[in-house]
């Protein structure tokens, strides 16, 4: 009996481990640590590279990526860059947990301020103001870098730049006879008009939030001036500042006037620039990363790209603001960890990943890339070349508040975007919310 | 083979894998998030010891017992859906034409995953094209209501394809339950001259009591912690007002980057429905089951 019952446990055990053997295949392999020294001449160095650009929804980054890659490895030939890929929001979750094991990739996407911030703090991130201070001194344009600093270190190098025009549809602007608004009573009266013939004045996707927040941004700017925006968003001047109530009011008298499409609280910016692309909305106001849909992108009808236009947010009488003043903001960045075992070749790579990209991306991508590109020399849209000299005329531009603010008063603040425009809380109330948030980020 | 299978030692091994996965993947990460609930953590930097400092904050949490009362509200409503579910369920099982294919019809839902469902329903619910609207613009109602954004209705749209997609699973139950019903039993109740309403609710009913005890648990707790279509739907908005414990949960961690807090939440959340749990189990309880035969 004792034998039979042993087999019967040896058995199992068998079992056991083969299923488990089964399993495992090739789990040990890649997990991160490369071991070579130094950046010697002939010596073989992989970087770990992670980025969000899958060839199947960015393809034309993920081209360009590659190509830089190729590019890179044939000039260097003892370098190997390992990719990893993923998609946004799987990006942003893998890259939190590989940092709570300390086991970042060599060089890596983030995001700016309030994103890079708790990495910083964690001091995972490499400072690379030597490389700002090398090859790559001027080539950025200016304002792009400080939204990766901290404490006056830079963390990580801006690779597009984007600014948030509002676009109109020229063609029904045409049928109801209106011009692009040179003042903000003109632009009132554009809406009304666009509002009594039941075409909708404005395509807003409320649902994401930070939608509404650009449309607040712009009338606190214009009426408080960018110097009260920006310290109120810092935490320096309270938003209870007269101006900035003011421009909450002045969302609320636009919601009141039918100034943006039924039920935008509930609709996705997804869905909000449908209503743009298909002529049921006359403006769209969004960063330049649209670009691409009003110009090149082939699935839109040829008709509707044409008649896309832009124009500046417009200044409001008795108000502080600049017409040239603009809401933006870098998009992603390439960071370098600080625990990386190859940071001299990481940071190599880094630099001339940058530089490529700046030529490559606008062409290929239709990004505006944070680096200075000559767009003379380059065959582009009129749009893009609009775009790209108001860039460089802005006088100011004030970065996206929830990108700049603390995460928790950036959830603080979105939320009141979307119930200043859906009217569940007052211009007063809105701003004591925010005055208690950022000053608890503090 | 027998003697092997009743040897205590034995027993005990074959429980031990199944015991340390459920262990690693579930018991251990619940008492981890306890301990991070009294942990002031973004996730990422190091954590610092606070005590009961989030649990208590919880406590005096507006946003937190608003994001419950919703929750309580779905898990009423699909409580009480459940009696429609049993009602379509007896009609099914007794022998109609067509049984089959309505049973069919009434599972589909089931077999679509949330997402889908989601982006149905935002299409059904669109403000100007959608079908729900336009059907109400026909009928002569002007300025119909843009269901997801109104805080005041947004709750209750959201039941309504949530309430939809488990339909069928609680058909399928309480069918699967009454067809078990052995129809010996019907006969006789027929024979000795017993109403069809009678025999529903004197024969059918209690003999599938067990049944219904473990649907309302499975609906009660299932809504507490409901998640995924309100997040892909509203993400909880317009401003909260379609926010539950679990979306909450979510924001908290992972939008405002408080992990202590957002573990907080999750823990209580574990706390009430175990809760809830225990006390429909007590309320329902009865001394013997029911045997007819």
């Amino acid at each position: 009996m004792f034998n039979k019952k042993w087999t019967v446990l040896l058995l199992t055990l068998c079992l056991a481990v083969f299923a488990a053997g089964c399993g495992s295949g090739g789990g040990t392999e890649g997990a991160g640590g490369d071991k070579s020294s130094g950046s010697g001449e002939g010596e073989k160095v992989t970087v770990n590279f992670m980025h969000l650009w899958p060839a199947g929804v960015s393809a034309g980054q993920n081209k360009i990526v590659n190509q830089i890659i190729e590019d890179y490895q044939n000039e260097n030939p003892n370098v190997t860059i390992k990719q990893e890929v993923l998609d946004n929001e799987q990006y942003k979750n893998k890259l939190k947990v590989l940092s709570a094991s300390n086991e970042l990739p060599d060089v890596g996407v983030t995001w700016a301020a309030g994103f890079l911030k708790p990495y910083v703090e964690g001091n995972l991130f490499a400072p690379v103001d030597d490389l700002l201070s090398g090859e790559l001194n001027g080539k950025f344009v200016s304002g792009t870098t400080e939204a990766y600093a901290i404490d006056g270190k830079t963390y990580a190098l801006p690779l597009e730049f984007n600014i948030a025009p509002v676009y109109y549809n020229k063609a029904i602007f045409e049928q109801y006879n209106l011009q692009v608004p040179q003042s903000y009573e003109e632009f009132k009266q554009i809406v009304k008009t666009l509002s009594d013939n039941g075409i909708a004045p404005i395509a807003l996707g409320n649902k994401d939030r930070w939608t509404g927040s650009l449309w607040y941004m712009y009338l606190a700017d214009r009426i408080g001036g960018q110097d009260t925006l920006a310290s109120a968003i810092s935490g320096d001047v309270s938003f209870k500042d007269e101006s900035l109530v003011k421009a909450a009011a002045e969302i609320q008298s636009l919601v009141d006037g039918n100034a943006f499409v039924k039920g935008f609280n509930g609709l996705s910016n997804e869905e909000a620039k449908s209503e743009f692309l298909n002529g049921k909305a006359a403006m769209y106001m969004m960063g330049t990363w649209e670009l691409p849909n009003f110009t090149t992108n082939e699935e839109i009808p040829q008709e509707f790209r044409d008649s896309v236009g832009f124009f500046k947010f417009p200044t409001v009488d008795g108000g502080k603001g600049d017409i040239n003043s603009w809401v933006g903001g870098p998009g992603v960045g390439l960071f370098i960890s600080e625990d990386s075992k190859v940071k001299e070749e990481a940071k190599k790579f880094v630099e001339y990943f940058v530089t490529k990209w700046g030529e490559q991306s606008v062409t290929g991508a239709g990004v505006i890339p944070a680096t200075k590109v000559d767009t003379a020399s380059l065959e582009l849209p009129q749009l893009y070349i609009d775009l790209f000299n108001e860039m460089n005329q802005a006088s100011s531009i004030t970065l996206f508040a929830d990108v700049q603010m603390e995460a928790n008063a950036a959830e603080t603040h979105l939320n009141m975007i979307q119930a200043l425009f859906g009217k569940a809380v007052t211009p007063e109330n809105f701003s004591d919310e925010h005055d208690k948030a950022v000053s608890k980020g503090k | 083979m027998d003697k092997v299978m009743s040897n205590k030692k034995v027993i005990a091994l074959y429980v031990l894998p199944a015991l340390l996965v459920i262990m690693a993947i579930v018991y251990i990460p619940i008492v981890l998030t306890a301990f991070y609930g009294l942990n002031e953590w973004n996730g990422i930097g190091a954590m610092t010891f606070i005590g009961l400092d989030n649990y208590q904050a919880l406590l005096s949490d507006g946003k937190f017992w608003d994001s419950a009362w919703h929750s309580l509200l779905l898990a009423v409503f699909s409580a009480l859906s459940l009696i429609v579910y049993l009602a379509v369920a007896m009609v099914l099982s007794s022998k109609i034409k067509g049984a089959g294919l309505f049973r069919k019809i009434y599972l589909i839902p089931m077999l679509l995953s949330s997402v889908a469902i989601a982006q149905l329903w935002l299409r059904m619910y669109h403000p100007t094209n959608g079908i729900v609207n336009s059907f109400l613009e026909s009928i002569g109602i002007t300025n119909p209501p843009a269901w997801l954004a109104e805080p005041s209705l947004v709750l209750y749209a959201l039941f309504i394809p949530i309430l939809w997609q488990y339909a069928g699973f609680y058909i399928l139950i309480y069918y699967a339950a009454l067809k078990n019903i052995p129809a010996s039993l019907v006969e006789a109740a027929k024979i000795d001259g017993a109403t069809s309403l009678q025999i529903a609710f004197r024969i059918k009913l209690p003999l599938i009591m067990e049944v219904i005890k473990v649907t309302i648990v499975l609906a009660v707790v299932g809504s507490l912690k409901y998640f995924d279509l309100i997040f892909v739907m509203t993400d909880g908005g317009p401003n909260g007002a379609s926010e539950v414990m679990a979306s909450y949960m979510y924001h908290t961690a992972f939008r405002a980057y408080d992990f202590g807090y957002g573990s907080a939440i999750g823990f209580f959340l574990l706390v009430i429905c175990l809760l809830v749990t225990w006390v429909i189990r007590k309320l329902t309880a009865t001394k013997d089951t029911i045997q007819y035969s």
